[in-house]
């Protein structure tokens, strides 16, 4: 099922003029506030209705202004989850799951979100984050055949957003319905999207699969840190703290914050700034890595040292201070302690 | 109880009052509401001047509110004429009327109070029950009206209120014929005129000044429970 948007809409002086196509998965609608992203959810929704246009969903055409079609927003079927939540503070969060329908598989979406614990309490009595989770169930319930998202971590902390998002991998994973995401936060959208679509003061910039239109469109917060690599591996373990030990060509790593279950991929930024060289046989430290250095460069006061661990070739950059006690040359064998941010979660 | 403290008279105008009072105000509750919800959430051409008519009562003399009654629902009356002759209804100087013209007056009170408490209660709460399958009607009974309930019974007690007390619109156009439009205040009033009857005059002060407190206090109770339930629990 895929969703097919095409519409343009005039708001005083705001032209809205996007075409684009989102596939089953997680299609993230990105852009600065003010870009028209909302607009072009609430016109899915059928809470807006567009100057002129064509929205269809798996061949079923909701919207069609030259046919004058224009299908109710109660029987569009739709889970919208807004920015604001909208649950109805008088009833129960039982009594909100269930206003949309749904008593099939209201246990395991109720499980999906973990919020068995809150089902007789209403809406006043609860977080930031328990009042999204609950407001997604309410629109999975829905049993959508498309579930648009306005944003849905937006007011939430930082502490809040890291609770939800691993609920929102889940569901990015095990719902087989197309989700609009809309999101102005780079970090969201390259954790769940699999199709990106950029729009820019009601334009449409570019559309398709998230890597291809990031290639094409480089995002000014995503540059990594100059001579920084990017380490992929599989997740074998995780300890007590929820760390991951990721296996990679560099060696078996840790990485706090990562999502996900044992065999899945995860990646991870080595930045050279963040990288300490010591000297010594072997240091018992996590995320230690035997290193033989393979090249030195110097720019200013500043030493950028190519290191090789096995096949991986990797560089730590320092002050001139530092680096002379290392007594640095190529050959030299030392040891490398990293610190790898996991990737599409920490990047800036 | 209640007998042995009033006259048999008294006692009638009293049962009078809150039933006119009670039927002036239920009756126009549906209409009110109504007219509430097109003012607080639609736009349409008319609209100031829907809103004037609604006030208006409010700030006319009630004697003239009255005179426009007798105009147009007295038995020579356009409306009047045309109810008398296809149902049989007759509403100047019957209870009936006593009630329309309770109603009339009470009407502004009543949409203001609701108007106030639909303008409060947030669209979006009513777009996403839209987007959760919910029909309008099915909307304004499970999320708009619960939501204005407290804004609901103000406006009710304050429109009872408003009928207890109706006075000049209702002199005009019911007049004050004992057993069938002698409200409370025409029968205070009355006593007023004739010398001695200063009791009666006292006794049905008080009566008003209960009923009235009983009416406010009840909603009070109403209003904070249905609070307490939006706020928590």
């Amino acid at each position: 099922m895929t969703l097919e948007v095409d519409l343009r809409h005039r708001l005083g002086d705001f032209q809205l003029e996007v075409a684009f196509a989102a596939p089953p998965g997680v299609t993230a609608l990105y852009g600065p506030s003010g870009a028209g992203k909302t607009s072009v959810v609430n016109a899915v929704a059928g809470l807006l209705r567009p100057d002129a246009g064509r929205i269809a969903v798996g061949g079923e055409v909701l919207f069609d202004r030259a046919a004058g079609i224009d299908v109710p927003v109660r029987a569009r079927r739709m889970g919208y989850v807004f920015q604001d939540g909208r649950l109805f503070p008088h009833l129960t969060v039982r009594r909100n799951l269930r206003y949309g329908g749904g008593a099939e598989g209201f246990d395991a979406v109720v499980s999906l979100l973990g919020i068995e614990g809150l089902l007789d309490r209403r809406p006043a009595r609860l977080s930031g984050g328990e009042k999204q989770r609950v407001a997604i169930g309410r629109a999975l319930l829905r049993e959508p055949r498309l579930l648009l998202m306005d944003e849905p971590l937006a007011s939430l902390d930082a502490r809040r957003k890291a609770e939800i998002l691993p609920y929102l991998d889940r569901l990015a994973r095990e719902v087989r319905i197309p989700i609009l995401y809309v999101s102005h936060a780079m970090e969201e959208v390259l954790r769940l999207a699999t199709t990106l679509v950029m729009i820019e003061a009601g334009q449409l910039t570019d559309s398709g699969p998230i890597a291809e239109v990031l290639e094409r469109h480089p995002v000014p917060g995503l540059v990594a840190p100059e001579g920084a690599i990017t380490v992929t591996g599989t997740i074998r373990s995780f300890d007590a703290r929820r760390e991951a030990e990721v296996l990679t060509p560099l060696g078996p790593l840790w990485l706090a914050m990562v999502n996900g279950d044992v065999g899945d991929t995860a990646a991870c930024l080595i930045d050279p700034r963040k990288v300490v060289l010591v000297r010594g046989e072997a240091v018992s430290s996590r995320n230690a890595v035997e290193v033989t250095v393979d090249a030195l460069r110097m720019a200013g006061r500043e030493v950028t040292v190519g290191l090789k661990a096995g096949e991986a070739q990797f560089s730590a950059r320092m002050g001139i201070e530092r680096a002379k006690p290392l007594d640095l040359a190529p050959g030299r064998r030392l040891i490398a302690i990293l610190d790898p941010q996991p990737l599409l979660d920490g990047l800036p | 109880m209640i007998s042995d403290f009033l006259g048999p008279a008294e006692w009638e105008a009293v049962r009078l009052s809150v039933r006119v009072s009670l039927v002036a105000t239920i009756a126009s509750l549906p209409l009110g509401l109504f007219v509430a919800y097109a003012l607080a959430r639609w736009r349409f051409p008319g609209h100031g001047l829907l809103n004037g008519l609604v006030l208006l009562p409010l700030v006319l003399p009630p004697v003239v509110t009255g005179y426009l009654l007798l105009i147009l629902f007295g038995q020579q009356g356009v409306v009047g004429a045309w109810l008398a002759e296809t149902f049989g209804i007759v509403l100047a100087f019957r209870w009936t009327g006593a009630a329309v013209a309770a109603a009339v007056m009470a009407f502004p009170l009543l949409v203001r109070a609701l108007r106030l408490a639909i303008e409060a209660v947030d669209p979006g709460l009513e777009e996403a029950a839209a987007t959760l399958g919910a029909s309008r009607w099915r909307i304004f009974w499970t999320v708009t009206l619960p939501l204005i309930w407290p804004g609901l019974l103000a406006g009710i007690v304050l429109a009872f209120a408003k009928a207890m007390g109706e006075f000049g619109a209702t002199i005009t156009f019911a007049a004050a014929i004992p057993g069938e439009t002698l409200t409370i205040p025409s029968a205070i009033y009355g006593a007023l005129q004739v010398p001695g009857q200063d009791g009666v005059v006292l006794r049905l002060a008080v009566l008003s000044i209960v009923i009235a407190m009983a009416a406010l206090a009840v909603s009070e109770v109403l209003a904070r429970r249905a609070a307490r339930q939006v706020a928590g629990g």
